[in-house]
């Protein structure tokens, strides 16, 4: 696997969003949330959005993880924002077309997945499609207003 | 045969085919043995060999080909007794470590187990060593204890004395721990629970590759371990009883080979170790088996022991001594064998698995079922180089290259 596949998956930007998470909090009023945890690696996502005539008002996340699935939260939280239930059901659908084909040419500064188009890097990366696509799996459950399925808890 | 052999690294390696198998254009450095080890072309040949001349079902055909199959399948299991110290009718061949310790508890602990019985589990197991009780508890009312790891990640004997007690019918405890390489003072523990009237199992999953074992030196009542950690084939394993406790145990499964007469309302049993092997067994499994035991004979555990023991206590003085680096377990290397488990201040193990694989180099990343060793050290995942005796100091070179790189990317 070349060193290149390792700079375009370790950008600085994806980076900057796993150290400096945007929308990371627990919001105290929320319509809806949902929970999501990677069985394999115990990553966890949760994601409130607060819903105001139909639109995402403000989406928000806590959780843990890695690089690839704490900077995908935070990518997703800032770009569903304003966006009504089909329109962030298609950036889901958008979003998960670039990780599952890789080789599709880099989407352009215009494209609507925003930050997200930093995260192209992970389609060369087959088992860690999954950290990326947690945070909108999370997204999925809260939009279809079911809790998800979280880690359950170990003790 | 001398009193002390060592071991030639690049001897052994050419005896492993796919350790010369460029990974991603890289040579692989492979260091995640204790999820399972490679074969060498002993074991690939061995079961080559059965297949193309010796196949047919067990202890049911005349003919001669059936003759070939049973002699093979049982002298594997004679091969493997010995290895372990053990008689061969103590030796009942399982898919591995995990159903071996189900064996036990479906047929003793259903059977054995009431409600206020306890079983004394450690936090340092395996989820095959803990969920199989978990389940036996919950059809029989026993409770389940845990004796603790103290802050080197070793059992803390001091509490055997609160958590042993006259309820305690069980020590469910593993040899060497899979996430962390503790080897565990079994000589102590199973006085301790003989003295409390339990019988002990033992996990060896993560031992027999590593030290020699002679299971009746040893003491305990049942030992378990899986043929692919020891460069055996998959789905094979063993699960070695005191004769005695395999001839009260009742059966585990019903079916073929493990009876002596079916009539239509109830049966009688074959006798051990058969009576626990119901079904057409994994043949070329145990025979694959078998060529392990018999090559390791050869290269000889003491020979193994030592070398890997310079190996892994190099890698664990070189990951302690980074910067950012967190190695778990215990620091005397005398109570180690074959893992360095470690995190990073600023990469989550994911990560540094990722950077690793993407320079040949295989870890495992994750909870390594073992969550109550994750609980323990405060952390979700660990990243985990687990070491054979193919595995050599430039390697361990490779790996510190390659967490400096982690580090570069992530600082």
């Amino acid at each position: 696997m070349a060193q290149t596949h390792i700079d375009a998956l370790y950008q600085r930007l994806i980076l900057d969003h796993y150290r400096n998470p945007r929308n990371k909090a627990a919001l105290a009023r929320h319509s809806v949330e949902a929970s999501r945890c990677n069985p394999v690696c115990g990553d966890e996502v949760t994601v409130q959005l607060v819903v105001e005539e139909g639109r995402i008002a403000r989406a928000a996340f806590t959780g843990h993880g890695c690089s690839i699935s704490q900077a995908a939260a935070s990518m997703m939280t800032d770009v569903v924002r304003g966006l009504d239930a089909a329109e962030a059901l298609r950036m889901a659908e958008r979003f998960q077309a670039m990780m599952t084909a890789p080789g599709l040419p880099a989407p352009g500064p215009e494209d609507p997945l925003g930050d997200l188009r930093a995260l192209q890097g992970v389609s060369r990366f087959p088992v860690r499609v999954p950290c990326a696509m947690l945070a909108f799996e999370a997204l999925r459950d809260a939009l279809a207003g079911v809790g998800g399925t979280p880690c359950p808890p170990v003790h | 045969m001398p009193a002390t052999r060592t071991l030639d690294p690049a001897a052994v390696r050419a005896d492993f085919p796919i350790l010369s198998e460029p990974v991603g254009g890289q040579p692989l450095v492979y260091l995640d043995n204790a999820a399972s080890a490679q074969k060498p072309e002993r074991v690939i040949r061995a079961v080559d060999h059965y297949y193309r001349h010796q196949h047919a079902n067990v202890h049911r055909g005349i003919h001669e080909l059936g003759r070939r199959a049973t002699e093979a399948y049982e002298d594997a299991r004679a091969r493997v007794a010995a290895f372990i110290g053990a008689d061969p009718d103590e030796v009942v061949w399982t898919r591995g470590t995990t159903e071996a310790i189900n064996l036990v508890a479906g047929a003793w602990g259903i059977d054995s187990l009431d409600e206020g019985d306890e079983i004394l589990l450690t936090t340092m197991e395996h989820h095959s060593n803990i969920v199989p009780w978990q389940l036996v508890a919950a059809r029989t009312g026993a409770r389940l204890r845990y004796l603790e790891m103290d802050d080197e990640e070793c059992l803390r004997l001091d509490m055997l004395d609160e958590v042993l007690t006259d309820r305690t019918r069980l020590l469910a405890v593993t040899h060497v721990s899979n996430a962390l390489g503790t080897v565990n003072p079994l000589a102590a523990l199973i006085e301790a629970a003989h003295a409390a009237g339990a019988l002990v199992l033992v996990d060896g999953a993560q031992a027999v590759p590593h030290m020699q074992i002679d299971v009746h030196a040893l003491g305990a009542d049942f030992y378990a371990l899986s043929g692919h950690k020891m460069f055996g084939p998959t789905g094979i394993g063993v699960l070695w009883a005191r004769r005695e406790l395999l001839e009260e145990m009742p059966p585990y499964h019903g079916g073929g080979e493990m009876i002596r007469v079916v009539r239509r309302e109830s049966s009688t049993w074959a006798d051990v170790p058969h009576k626990f092997e119901a079904g057409t067994p994994n043949i070329a499994g145990a025979v694959g088996l078998a060529a392990a035991c018999d090559y390791l004979t050869e290269i000889g555990m003491d020979a193994v022991q030592a070398y890997e023991h310079e190996v892994v206590r190099y890698a664990y003085e070189c990951l302690s001594a980074m910067e950012g680096v967190r190695v778990y377990g215990p620091r005397d290397p005398a109570n180690r064998a074959g893992v360095v488990a470690f995190t990073m201040d600023e990469a989550h193990p994911h990560d540094i698995s990722t950077v690793l694989d993407s320079r040949g180099i295989a870890i495992r990343a994750g909870h390594h079922c073992a969550q109550l060793v994750m609980e323990h050290c405060g952390v979700a995942a660990t990243a985990r180089a687990s070491f054979a005796f193919y595995n050599t100091r430039e390697e361990v070179d490779r790996l510190v290259q390659a967490v400096e790189a982690v580090r570069r990317i992530f600082a």
